[in-house]
């Protein structure tokens, strides 16, 4: 976030970043919840000095050998300092521990190739092996189209392995944030036990542009943002930014591990029944 | 000449071919034989130039030929006593989503498959054979029903993709995809899926996540349709061919990378040339494929089925 001015994309107005930074980047016009970095995300979300991260440095080769790729990778790493578009690791929220993994749209959209796959898949495995429940900030341009297959194939393995997860009883709230669309809304961002969002955040699995081209008319307003989508049944619960932290740590407190699922007997004691 | 006009020309030569031999052996008017003999040679140069190599620009013209034999021609030619199943019990029947019960070579099995529509009415019921949420569920009421009674699962793919509409949006698209991929990672009964025109991204992978995925030769199967990707990275939907080939769609290439378990043959020209032909290389390959998986213990089928997919993707560790 090195701009001094960020314009919002909603209702155009431009603030100070430095203003924006004491909103949690919410615009104070209309608000809009402005895209984050994962670090950024990371640092409004979990306790600090709790972050252990997983895998920094796995990085995107180029299997296809795909035209302008390569360079495309080298020019994305140099300037967010970030080997890929998603961050991964253990932490806590409010004390309670979990796997949280937050995806950045500066990375080429956040698209999903082997390593955003990758990554996600073996979070949900150490989680299922920890028994931790796991937090994932979505936002995605859909599949990695410049690693083609290999891209699509991410879809199925992490969501066998959210499956897995879930077989172990554990909870997995996944948090779609403006925009998660495309190959990502058809995997493990919608098999969340509780989905959650921001307000106003575009989500979708075919892009509004695809769907005018194909239907030959205009998209209602509102069309694929979270409103709608709560309207229409698809999501648990819109939260704004300020309330997204408590809201988390309240649900993973309510899915203790060790309360639901270790014994198939139901352990009130441990919450000290008033 | 494209195949599509070279097939029409052939075509009318074949069918002018057996008026002139139906006349001769009714008059036996031996002045027309050099004239067949003439065209026989036209006939066969014509074979030759639809059959040589092909480009993946024609593979992809092959892939989408309307006359390709469509989910429910197989099951025709493949599977006796076929019951028919429709809905998803939760909001209306896709008719872009074909499926039901049936015996194949003597054994009860639940046939998937999406439906390309056989002219234009047909299509627009059809969607041109792109499912919406409900065709997704209804597939996984089935699979899940499959599974229930130990039937095996038998899926046919041919899609563009997923269709892209605001009624798709507004009932989960995405979350009918990705509640299919995720079921059907544990379903405890063989699947088996068959690439047999289009693999159309994540609307094909929602019935591909199978302990067998195969394809048809002239088949294809990619993250996005060529012209899709090309209107993206080069704001030019002309640049398909270009992206056909960055994109590595075809069974061999899908088969080097370990993407799928096998390719199907199809007859010369293509499946559209002859379906019992094409129909009785699918039974072979599903045949042998139904005893290995048949030796399977469950877990172990759901083990390799996990391993299959989970190791799929290429990356440095850092």
């Amino acid at each position: 976030m090195a701009n001094l001015f960020i314009k919002c994309p909603e209702c155009g107005t431009t603030h100070f970043n430095k203003i924006l930074s004491k909103t949690l980047f919410v615009c104070p016009e209309c608000g809009f919840h402005h895209k984050l970095t994962s670090m950024v995300r990371l640092k409004y979300t979990i306790d600090k000095g709790s972050f252990s991260e997983f895998d920094r440095k796995m990085r995107s080769m180029d299997p296809l050998n795909f035209p302008g790729y390569d360079d495309k990778l080298k020019n994305v790493i140099k300037q967010t300092g970030s080997y890929s578009a998603v961050i991964a690791g253990e932490a806590k929220i409010k004390g309670e521990p979990v796997v949280v993994m937050v995806m950045d749209t500066r990375f080429i959209m956040a698209s999903m190739g082997s390593v955003v796959g990758e990554k996600i898949a073996k979070g949900f495995e150490y989680a299922t092996e920890k028994k931790l429940p796991v937090v994932v900030f979505c936002a995605s341009g859909g599949a990695r189209m410049q690693e083609g297959i290999l891209s699509l194939m991410q879809m199925a393995k992490t969501s066998a392995a959210v499956k897995r997860h879930s077989d172990a009883g554990l909870l997995y709230i996944s948090v779609l944030t403006h925009p998660t669309t495309g190959g990502v809304t058809a995997s493990f961002a919608y098999l969340g036990d509780i989905i959650l969002a921001e307000p106003k955040a575009l989500i979708g699995f075919a892009g509004p542009r695809v769907i005018e081209q194909t239907i030959n008319q205009k998209l209602p307003e509102g069309f694929q943002r979270a409103e709608f989508l709560l309207e229409h049944g698809m999501l648990d619960q819109i939260v704004p930014r300020e309330f997204m932290r408590d809201t988390l740590a309240n649900l993973l407190k309510m899915h203790r591990v060790s309360i639901l699922r270790n014994n198939k007997k139901f352990r009130i004691e441990q919450y000290g029944l008033k | 000449m494209a195949k599509k006009d070279i097939e029409k020309e052939l075509r009318d030569l074949q069918s002018k071919l057996d008026n002139l031999k139906s006349e001769i052996s009714d008059n036996s008017d031996t002045a027309l034989l050099p004239i067949i003999k003439q065209m026989e040679d036209n006939a066969s140069t014509l074979k030759v130039e639809l059959y040589r190599k092909i480009t993946p620009g024609e593979r992809i013209q092959l892939a989408r030929h309307p006359n390709r034999p469509t989910t429910l021609d197989y099951i025709n030619y493949l599977i006796t006593d076929f019951v028919q199943l429709h809905g998803d019990r939760r909001f209306a029947d896709d008719h872009a989503m074909v499926g039901g019960i049936g015996m194949f070579e003597g054994i009860p099995v639940t046939v998937i498959g999406t439906q390309k529509g056989k002219d234009t009415k047909d299509n627009i019921k059809r969607h041109f054979g792109m499912p919406h949420p409900e065709g997704y569920r209804k597939a996984l009421r089935l699979m899940e029903q499959a599974e229930k009674f130990g039937r095996p699962i038998i899926n046919f793919i041919d899609t563009a993709g997923a269709y892209p509409g605001l009624g798709a949006e507004e009932r989960g698209q995405g979350e009918a995809i990705a509640y299919n991929l995720y079921k059907m990672s544990t379903l405890k009964t063989p699947v088996i899926s068959i690439i047999t025109g289009e693999g159309g991204s994540g609307g094909a992978l929602a019935l591909a996540v199978a302990d067998k995925v195969f394809m048809l030769t002239n088949s294809i199967y990619s993250v996005i349709s060529p012209e899709g990707c090309a209107s993206i990275l080069w704001k030019d939907s002309s640049k398909a061919m270009d992206a056909a080939q960055a994109l590595k769609i075809d069974a061999n290439n899908l088969l080097q990378m370990g993407i799928i378990d096998g390719i199907i043959e199809e007859p010369e020209g293509g499946a559209h040339q002859d379906y019992a032909g094409m129909a009785e290389n699918i039974k072979n390959k599903l045949r042998s494929a139904l005893e290995e998986l048949s030796q399977y213990e469950i877990e172990h089928l759901l083990e390799a089925r996990y391993a299959k997919f989970r190791k799929i993707g290429v990356f440095k560790e850092g």
